[in-house]
């Protein structure tokens, strides 16, 4: 954060000498959408103009205020944060937190905070959000009260929950239900308290409010309706006594209260400073969002639209968009109301809420399946004639929500029987509307606003895969619930624009890699030539050879340089090193989790100074010898073989190292030997090949020095025993691995490796690392763990054995090469001569070898002729 | 018009379907053997002008749209065995006419 007087000083001065350049906004308030309206204005290019200056009220930047339940299931303070300061800071923000604006001097057009600086604006925009309404009944100021809101609430009721044993929520709306939960999750008898007759009452009618009730019940959380109380009082066995009848007779007593019953806009500051407010309250907006004061904006939950406040997350967003294409006078955006369908999970059960869901059109017509056995209420309002969808409601099962609220968004004539979206199926195939059917100004993502148009656009020019569409349009990047309906459109795109959604290898083989790894292993094929002669045409390629050879390699573990193997083998595979610029090698010997002893060591120094090699220590804690020669590589390894050395495969796409620290053997914090492990994990896998090189670690205690959160395979030692995290890369577009499982035995560790690698190396695509296969899979990380973890496929035991093969299989394949004297004629770099190729020059570099520049080769060839 | 054959190397110094690397008059020369096609052999010169390096003998045989090519190693472009020519690039390196005769490989300058 800045220093906040010479900022201003600053901004003024740029102000005062370039007062048509610079234009400076201030935005009132921090929250989600405060946030998207200044991370919207970064991202466009007339911001250049723009001084921003941000005034948030909480101590917290920016932070995720639609996942704050998940602030209570791990996740802390900044994995909620939507950005840090250092953003604001590189993009020129100037971030105030802490700090309360409590008045506007339109006149003199500044903002005065709570210690009395003023600053000046030219634009203001006020996102000051909402507060909960706290019912005035008597004593609801009492100790162990609470609202849910922001993180110091939360923080609030986790202490107090400590030293509870009753808990209770006031409100049974969507938020009050969502309070309940974590209340649940606390470990509290929970109760919720609802003045209307059933729960959600404004987006649930009566059965599926009673339905919701009665789930609700079963999970164990005691729901009061039409209950009201009047007043609060100390209790006898528990801290508050809330008394729901006159007479004292009824009553319910409990340890901490939170009340949920709804949100206020926050417009106390637009009411001083005269801007013109809703009769209930509300800063009053046009679709500019612009308040009565053509230089003040008022976005999100403290706005009042038509009459309207929107209390979502998408709509606020769209206001803060609409605000921003005003200010920067693009006359492109205006914000037109919002639809507030709206589909969650709520203790475990499914909701979903669309347009009129209590049929108060004139003229609408209901239709409804309930099912008491599975716990479903399905209702559809239609119009008169039953042609268009006007709302809906879904208890219990959610699966029929994005169909219809497509068929509602855009307006679509309902199929003649339009029961049959809410029936069930005999032949279980879910009704669901074909994207095709969806107009191009469809909205796929309400949260980030994104039509099947954007979409389509984003196809066109490129983005042929969801995650690259995902990128580009950031569709899904909010709550993600359009996941599923982004990947049709997606996939529907492809298909239509004939971009070969093909998902054939190549011009020689009409499959895909797992259709392929399913043919070779299903006909038991061993070579490529029978695969080609059965299935495929041509000579092949460099994606198809290769491609083959890797799965031929997973499947049955033959020696890769065999006769009928050898020429699919990549430039890498097919010389067991490492093709450099220069066409020379570098030569990796295996070191187990990085331990080697002093006598390896001196062999590898030995080598590399016989050879004239350049040394290099890898990230994957081994080493690395460049500057052979093709011909040179044989006698290398047979030093290397002698002195006990293994290849280290970091030529294939294959298990490359296993890091490790030092763990509970040397280190003070070590729980438990990850060097043992790392070493014992690397021998197990060393010689299996998959579609992507794959990098393990082990730590020995949760500091995490080896760094195994950024690896496919990362194990990290627990007091319990092991915890495993996978999908997880470095490199171009690094990832975290997730957590898969925790408090493994050695044996639990083994096997659920062992089933996930071969997994993967089953059903990956090419060249496909694990991280973006586990972000494929539907279902994603669960998915994994289903197919792993509960064997949801039956697959188990045929993945185990696979890997037993491919361990029981290994063999060193530089130890093979040496024992084949026609393997090692193929080293030689000319079959009719024994020189080296003298187009490669070498100069001297801090003491080592290095490729000359081609400059400094023809000053040599110069020196020499 | 007559070429003037000489021999480079012995067939037994062939790979079935790879590249080997041969100096042939002071030149690198990349050759290829494809037993099962007609002609089974093709010289190309082994030097890669993209990537500038001799590596072109080490590369992958195949077929692209029906001609038979092999790529790079290093930066992957193809190079078609019977003319020499880039398939990504306007670009087009030497190559030799070769024959098989009595176990020896032979080149016409």
């Amino acid at each position: 954060m800045m220093n906040k007087n010479t900022n201003l000083e600053v901004t003024q001065n740029l102000a005062e000498s370039n007062p048509s350049a610079s234009t400076h906004i201030v935005v009132v308030g921090n929250g989600m959408v405060g946030h998207h309206f200044v991370e919207q204005l970064i991202q466009h290019e007339g911001a250049n103009y723009c001084q921003v200056s941000v005034f948030g009220e909480e101590s917290h930047i920016a932070y995720d205020r639609v996942h704050l339940s998940e602030y209570f299931t791990g996740k802390d303070a900044q994995d909620l944060a939507l950005t840090d300061a250092d953003f604001y800071q590189r993009n020129r923000v100037d971030y105030y937190a802490n700090q309360k604006i409590i008045e506007i001097d339109r006149s003199h057009k500044k903002v005065i905070t709570e210690s009395g600086e003023s600053y000046s604006y030219d634009k203001l925009v006020l996102a000051t959000g909402s507060y909960p309404f706290v019912p005035p009944i008597d004593g609801h100021k009492r100790a162990n009260t609470f609202v849910y809101r922001t993180l110091e609430d939360l923080d609030a009721i986790r202490d107090c929950a400590k030293n509870a044993k009753v808990g209770t929520v006031v409100g049974g709306g969507l938020l009050g239900l969502e309070a309940a939960n974590a209340i649940k999750n606390l470990g509290l008898e929970t109760h919720v308290v609802e003045f209307a007759p059933r729960l959600m009452p404004v987006q649930l009618d009566e059965q599926g409010g009673n339905l919701l009730k009665s789930m609700i019940q079963e999970l164990g959380v005691k729901v009061h309706v039409a209950t009201g109380t009047q007043n609060i009082v100390e209790g006898e066995q528990c801290f508050h006594r809330m008394n729901f009848s006159e007479d004292g007779k009824e009553y319910l007593e409990t340890d901490l209260i939170v009340f949920s019953a709804g949100i206020r806009p926050q417009d106390a500051l637009a009411k001083s400073s005269g801007l013109v407010l809703g009769e209930r309250g509300g800063i009053q907006v046009d679709s500019h969002c612009l308040t009565s004061d053509k230089d003040i904006y008022a976005i999100g939950e403290c706005a009042l639209y038509e009459g309207r406040i929107y209390g979502l997350v998408a709509p606020g967003y769209n206001m803060a968009k609409a605000a921003l294409d005003h200010v920067l006078k693009q006359g492109k955006l205006e914000f037109k109301g919002a639809d507030m369908s709206t589909k969650l999970k709520l203790l475990g059960c499914d909701v979903g809420s669309i347009g009129d869901a209590h049929g108060q059109a004139p003229g609408s017509k209901t239709i409804v399946f309930q099912d008491g056995m599975q716990g479903c209420y399905r209702k559809m309002v239609v119009n008169q004639d039953a042609t268009k969808l006007l709302g809906a409601v879904l208890v219990g099962d959610n699966a029929s929500y994005d169909t219809l609220l497509q068929y509602y968004l855009n307006d679509i004539d309902l199929p003649s029987q339009a029961e049959s979206l809410i029936l069930p199926v005999s032949d279980g195939a879910s009704p669901a509307l074909g994207v095709d059917a969806l107009p191009s100004t469809a909205s796929i993502c309400s949260c980030l606003n994104v039509t099947k148009a954007d979409i389509s656009q984003a196809v066109a020019k490129g983005a042929l895969s969801l995650a690259d569409v995902k990128a580009v349009t950031k569709a899904s990047t909010g709550c993600g619930g359009c996941a599923a309906l982004v990947k049709n459109v997606v996939d529907n795109e492809l298909l239509a624009l004939g971009v070969e959604v093909s998902t054939d290898i190549c011009e020689h083989f009409a499959y895909t890699r797992q259709d392929l790894y399913n043919l070779i292993k299903v006909e038991s094929i061993k070579s490529f030539d029978e695969l080609l002669e059965k299935h495929g045409k041509g000579q092949g390629c460099i994606v198809c050879k290769p491609l083959v050879g890797n799965i031929l390699a997973s499947v049955w573990n033959d020696y890769v340089l065999k006769k009928e193997h050898v020429t699919l083998q990549d430039t890498n595979d097919r010389y067991l090193a490492n093709m450099q610029k220069d066409g020379t090698y570098s030569v990796v010997p295996r070191i187990p989790g990085g331990e080697i002893t002093p006598e390896k060591l001196i062999v590898i120094g030995e080598v590399a100074r016989d050879y004239k090699l350049y040394t290099k220590i890898t990230g994957g804690q081994r080493i690395d010898l460049f500057g052979a020669h093709l011909n040179q590589l044989p006698d290398i390894w047979d030093t290397l073989i002698k002195a006990g050395f293994e290849t280290g495969q970091a030529y294939g796409k294959s298990v490359r190292t296993v890091k490790s620290c030092v763990g509970s053997t040397w280190c003070r914090f070590g729980v438990n030997d990850s060097m043992t492990m790392a070493i014992d994990i690397e021998n197990r896998y060393k010689g299996l090949r998959a579609p992507h090189k794959l990098k393990f670690a082990v730590s020995g205690c949760t500091r995490e020095c080896a760094e195994a959160q950024s690896k496919d395979i990362g194990i990290i030692a627990t007091e319990g025993g092991w915890n495993l995290y996978v999908c997880g890369n470095g490199g171009m577009k690094p990832r975290h691995a997730d957590l898969f499982a925790t408090d493994l035995t050695d044996k639990e560790l083994v096997q659920y490796i062992d089933r996930i690698l071969m997994f993967y190396v089953k059903t990956a695509d090419r060249l496909q690392r694990t991280s973006v296969w586990m972000d494929g899979l539907e279902g994603g990380l669960d998915y994994l763990k289903s197919v792993v973890i509960d064997d949801s496929l039956g697959l188990a035991q045929e993945l185990e054995d696979q890997m037993a093969l491919i361990v029981d299989t290994f063999q060193c394949e530089w130890k093979t090469t040496l024992e084949d004297p026609q393997a090692v004629k193929a080293f030689r770099h000319f079959v009719n001569h024994d020189g080296v190729d003298e187009q490669v020059v070498f100069v001297e570099e801090r003491d080592q070898i290095r490729p000359a520049t081609q400059s400094e080769k023809n000053h040599l060839i110069a020196k020499a002729s | 018009m007559s070429f003037n054959w000489k021999t480079v190397c012995k067939q037994e110094d062939l790979i079935e379907g790879v590249g080997v690397a041969a100096l042939f008059e002071g030149e690198q020369v990349a050759i290829f053997y494809l037993p099962k096609l007609d002609p089974q052999v093709f010289a190309i010169a082994n030097w890669d002008p993209i990537a500038k390096a001799n590596v072109l003998s080490r590369g992958i045989v195949g077929s692209i749209e029906g001609k038979l090519v092999v790529s790079s190693p290093l930066y992957k472009q193809h190079f078609e065995l019977s003319s020499g020519q880039c398939l990504e690039e306007d670009i087009v390196i030497p190559c030799w006419q070769v024959s098989l005769e009595n176990g020896e490989v032979k080149l016409a300058s």
